[in-house]
């Protein structure tokens, strides 16, 4: 059998992604992930000195660390299975992805193992992060100077 | 092609085996054969690396002690497992201090040690070779895969690496144990697949292809086995090899089973079910083993298949290159 013929009989056999469902419970679980830190925002506003716009700070590190304890109890993996890109998007996947890969070469030693590979799965999201945010922001910088929106 | 085919004419017998899998495994409807099961997946070790060499020990000591021998009374140690460069069976040849062969042939390795020992055997070089092959889910998610805590949605076609370590004692024909009579090299396969989360479809045309080669070789037909299993092609792989197997014109409706398949019952969190080097080794050790010193098997066809990539092939977008290998033992 040639690869064509195979990788077309693959196809068929194979069972499909369930793209409907998939989708759907990613929007579940990222709807909720970011319904408990709207929770958190306002918690904040609430019962700190915090506005809506700096409250975003701690909120933040709140939700990475209910992420990390969740990841360190081997819970978040549960979730990431149902929920896809709905666990992996928000801050909470980051968390899971830093957090999980500390735990996993923790074996190696502190520096050798925690420290250098702690950012090997979030590490070209930071990349990528941080050099979209620059092209993004020079974009509107130049658009801004040329009158066409303003800041 | 009748090249790759092997005869045992003094018919090496299997007189023992040792099976230890991990906390995971106690669920496997296997799990009431297996010699020792762990309530913790590094069998309380630091390291799981360290937990995988002490699961392969185990079984080998368990293995030898039901031939009342100890490791000085082995001839050859032949082991292998997933990990890079194979450190769990080589600590466990350090401990054991036998002499030894480390094999590589991916999840193919159950059955590549088995070769090997017979061949040994058969050489009159060999009173008693340990063979086997061992895989441990963390250690093997790492290196293959992503940290163990990391949430990543697996699909359907996934498999699941096993925690478990099967070992057999190999010694010259002994009656009333499984005798290795026959074996297939299989040839490296690969039909452009690209996927290392779908690798049942990948290994799948290896395992029809040392099928077909075995079958036409030793002049053998289908319905001459009471059962042919494969390793760890799991739910996609077995269908895919089933179809390939059927549209060369055999059935595969009587006496086809697939260890990955079988291995964690029909659990879906498994997805597509199970894999690893301990997959096969612990199946044939344990169920296919038992069932032949019973009697309710008198020949069966072991077929176990490798996809012998490594993180590094694939992320350079490479095919997945795989083997399947063959064995064939009676029971008198």
């Amino acid at each position: 059998m040639d690869e064509k013929k195979y990788a077309t009989l693959e196809k068929k056999i194979s069972p499909k992604p369930q793209i409907a469902r998939n989708m759907f419970t990613a929007f579940v679980t990222g709807g909720t992930i970011c319904l408990i830190g709207q929770g958190i925002s306002l918690f904040y506003t609430t019962f700190f000195d915090f506005t809506e716009r700096t409250s975003s700070n701690p909120t933040v590190a709140t939700m990475i660390f209910i992420a990390m304890l969740l990841t360190g109890f081997g819970q978040y993996k549960k979730i990431a299975q149902f929920g896809g890109a709905g666990a992996a998007v928000p801050i909470t996947g980051f968390s899971n992805a830093v957090v999980s890969a500390a735990i996993e070469h923790k074996s190696e030693g502190y520096v050798l193992g925690v420290g250098g590979n702690m950012f090997k799965l979030a590490g070209s999201v930071i990349l990528f992060g941080v050099f979209s945010a620059f092209l993004v922001a020079l974009v509107k910088t130049i658009l801004v100077k040329f009158g066409v929106v303003s800041w | 092609m009748k090249k790759g085919l092997l005869t045992f004419a003094s018919r090496p017998s299997i007189a023992a085996t040792g099976v230890t899998a991990g906390p995971l495994e106690q669920q496997s409807p296997f799990a009431p054969l297996f010699d020792k099961v762990y309530d913790d997946e590094r069998s309380g070790l630091l390291t799981n690396e360290k937990g995988h060499a002490k699961l392969v020990e185990d079984a080998c000591m368990i293995a030898l002690s039901k031939v009342d021998s100890k490791p000085g009374d082995v001839d050859f140690l032949l082991l292998g497992d997933l990990v890079n460069q194979m450190t769990p069976s080589n600590f466990t040849a350090a401990n054991l201090e036998i002499p030894y062969l480390g094999l590589f042939a991916a999840c193919a390795t159950s059955v590549s040690s088995l070769i090997m020992a017979a061949l040994l055997t058969e050489a009159g070089m060999s009173q008693c070779t340990l063979a086997g092959a061992s895989s441990q889910h963390n250690s093997i998610e790492r290196q293959f895969r992503y940290p163990v805590e990391y949430g990543s949605q697996k699909p359907d076609t996934a498999q699941w690496t096993v925690t478990a370590a099967g070992v057999a004692a190999v010694t010259p024909n002994k009656a009333g144990n499984p005798a290795i009579t026959k074996a297939t090299i299989g040839r490296v396969v690969d039909l452009g697949m690209t996927e290392p989360l779908n690798m049942g479809a990948a290994m799948a045309p290896a395992a029809a292809d040392t099928l077909q080669r075995h079958l036409d070789g030793h002049g053998t037909k289908i319905t001459d086995y009471d059962v042919i299993m494969t390793g760890d092609l799991a739910k996609t792989g077995f269908e895919l090899y089933k179809t390939l197997v059927e549209k060369a014109g055999m059935d595969t409706t009587t006496n086809f089973r697939d260890a990955g398949v079988e291995f964690y019952g029909n659990d879906s969190n498994f997805q597509a079910g199970a894999s690893g080097a301990g997959c096969s080794s612990t199946v044939y050790f344990t169920d296919i083993y038992s069932k032949m010193m019973e009697g309710e098997y008198k020949r069966v066809l072991l077929i176990a298949t490798g996809a012998l990539l490594s993180p590094l092939s694939y992320q350079q977008k490479e095919t997945i290159p795989c083997i399947a290998h063959a064995i064939e033992l009676t029971m008198k």
